[in-house]
């Protein structure tokens, strides 16, 4: 359907306290940092919200650091800066980075447009998962960090209060090895027909997993993360077994739940995700064994 | 709502902008710069790559009110009074066919090339895969970003 132009007020608070006290007065405002997706929907007349709250200048939204131990990634950190700034930090998400859209949407694009967004195929969410972040979400009512595994309820939706904002993801400070790929039509500019993320954590011998584009929500893969801890070879790092290998693959697979679409279909993406997942695997475990004490 | 900018080192205001109106839409019909052109509307194509504060961007997705007080520069204000080199790398390749796409890459190469200025060639790959060109087949747009690049003996 297209709508025609309608009376839209356009918001600009340049504080946080000012974007939260605009947020509770105007819950029906329209957030928006970079503008690769709200502004498409607003140039097919898709959308027509009664106002847009511009977050492009609230001070402080675009920092990254530590606290409470915890990197603390702003949610209007341009992918651009992720790739520059923490490939050492945050490797998976800044590995999911890189493979979003063009250098120019990478300039504007941020991680808190794609968890507003909440599309199951926003491809900052895999490595989010499998990294166990937490979104920061504040409203005038106060601050809640949530797991980011609950934080998508459905396709473009999410648990996002009508008078709350994305402040912040939080991830572990030490990342180990962390892998993230996606399959699509070209290297640039494709939106996944799936994607998948891995994070290794060998100090505490633990695993993370995120799916994209194959389910309703980005989503872990609970049993293939359980294999992992109980069957990689985290003593002497020893090479993989490759049956280790296909069972991974196989419990990603079935971790799925995709559908048939325009992108490709249910069964290409379960063949694709044990692909991948087999290997990320493959790739964040030599990582592992050239000797990182990371994680 | 009212926007005032800088664009091409010259302040510039426009009135009565609509809050939804891309700064593409206030380049093109309220400031007379065609040169950034409007196709895909969707960030896919490129043909509308500006300089955002030093940032190359699709023009099509910034919401016109983001650019209030910031700068700006179009394909227009690349040259000092004359073409700029990426310019006439691209008319003596010949990477220019229905030109549509033409303004868009010569942004995104200019970009490329102030950061990098002898780009290999995966670089300059990634550098131009946000611009779509439906003519040339591409290899004269490489052969013209080498040889803006002083590479042209490799061309």
């Amino acid at each position: 359907m297209v709508l025609p132009r309608s009376e839209m007020e356009f918001l600009q608070p340049e504080s946080w306290a000012e974007a939260l006290a605009v947020r509770a007065a105007y819950p029906e405002a329209l957030p928006v940092a970079g503008g690769t997706d709200v502004m498409v929907e607003l140039n097919f007349a898709r959308r027509r919200p009664p106002a847009l709250l511009d977050l492009g200048r609230v001070a402080g939204l675009a920092d990254w650091g530590t606290e409470d131990g915890l990197l603390r990634l702003g949610a209007g950190v341009p992918y651009r800066r992720i790739v520059t700034e923490l490939a050492g930090r945050a490797p998976g998400l800044a590995m999911a980075a890189r493979t979003i859209g063009s250098a120019q949407i990478r300039n504007r694009g941020t991680v808190g447009g794609n968890l507003g967004s909440a599309s199951p195929a926003g491809d900052a969410l895999p490595p989010l998962l499998a990294a166990g972040a937490l979104v920061e979400l504040a409203s005038v009512r106060g601050v809640r960090r949530v797991p980011v595994a609950g934080f998508c309820t459905g396709p473009k939706r999410s648990m996002l209060a009508p008078d709350e904002l994305i402040a912040a993801v939080l991830l572990p400070p030490d990342a180990g090895p962390e892998q993230f790929a996606k399959v699509g039509t070209r290297n640039a500019m494709v939106i996944a027909v799936c994607s998948f993320a891995l994070a290794l954590r060998p100090v505490s011998r633990t695993v993370g997993t995120g799916i994209g584009s194959a389910a309703p929500t980005p989503v872990r893969a609970a049993a293939a993360e359980e294999l992992l801890v109980a069957e990689l070879p985290w003593a002497d790092r020893a090479a993989l077994p490759e049956p280790l290998v296909r069972r991974f693959g196989e419990l990603v697979a079935a971790a799925a739940s995709p559908i048939d679409d325009v992108r490709g279909t249910a069964a290409y993406r379960r063949h694709a995700l044990g692909v991948l997942a087999g290997r990320a695997v493959r790739r964040a475990w030599a990582e592992h064994r050239r000797g990182g004490v990371r994680g | 709502m009212r926007i005032d900018c800088v664009v091409n080192g010259e302040p510039r205001r426009a009135d009565d902008v609509w809050a939804g109106e891309s700064l593409l839409h206030v380049l093109r019909e309220r400031l007379g710069l065609p040169g950034a052109k409007n196709a895909c509307e969707q960030g896919e194509c490129g043909s509308c790559t500006v300089y955002l504060d030093g940032k190359p961007v699709c023009a099509c997705l910034v919401p016109a009110g983001q650019a209030r007080g910031r700068e700006v520069v179009t394909v227009e204000g690349l040259g000092d009074g004359d073409l700029h080199p990426v310019q006439r790398a691209f008319i003596a390749a010949g990477a220019v066919q229905c030109g549509f796409c033409t303004p868009g890459l010569i942004v995104a190469v200019h970009d490329l090339l102030a950061r990098t200025p002898s780009p290999a060639e995966e670089e300059i790959r990634e550098a131009l895969a946000g611009n779509l060109c439906r003519c040339t087949g591409y290899e004269k747009i490489l052969t013209a970003v080498r040889l803006a690049a002083g590479r042209e003996h490799e061309s």
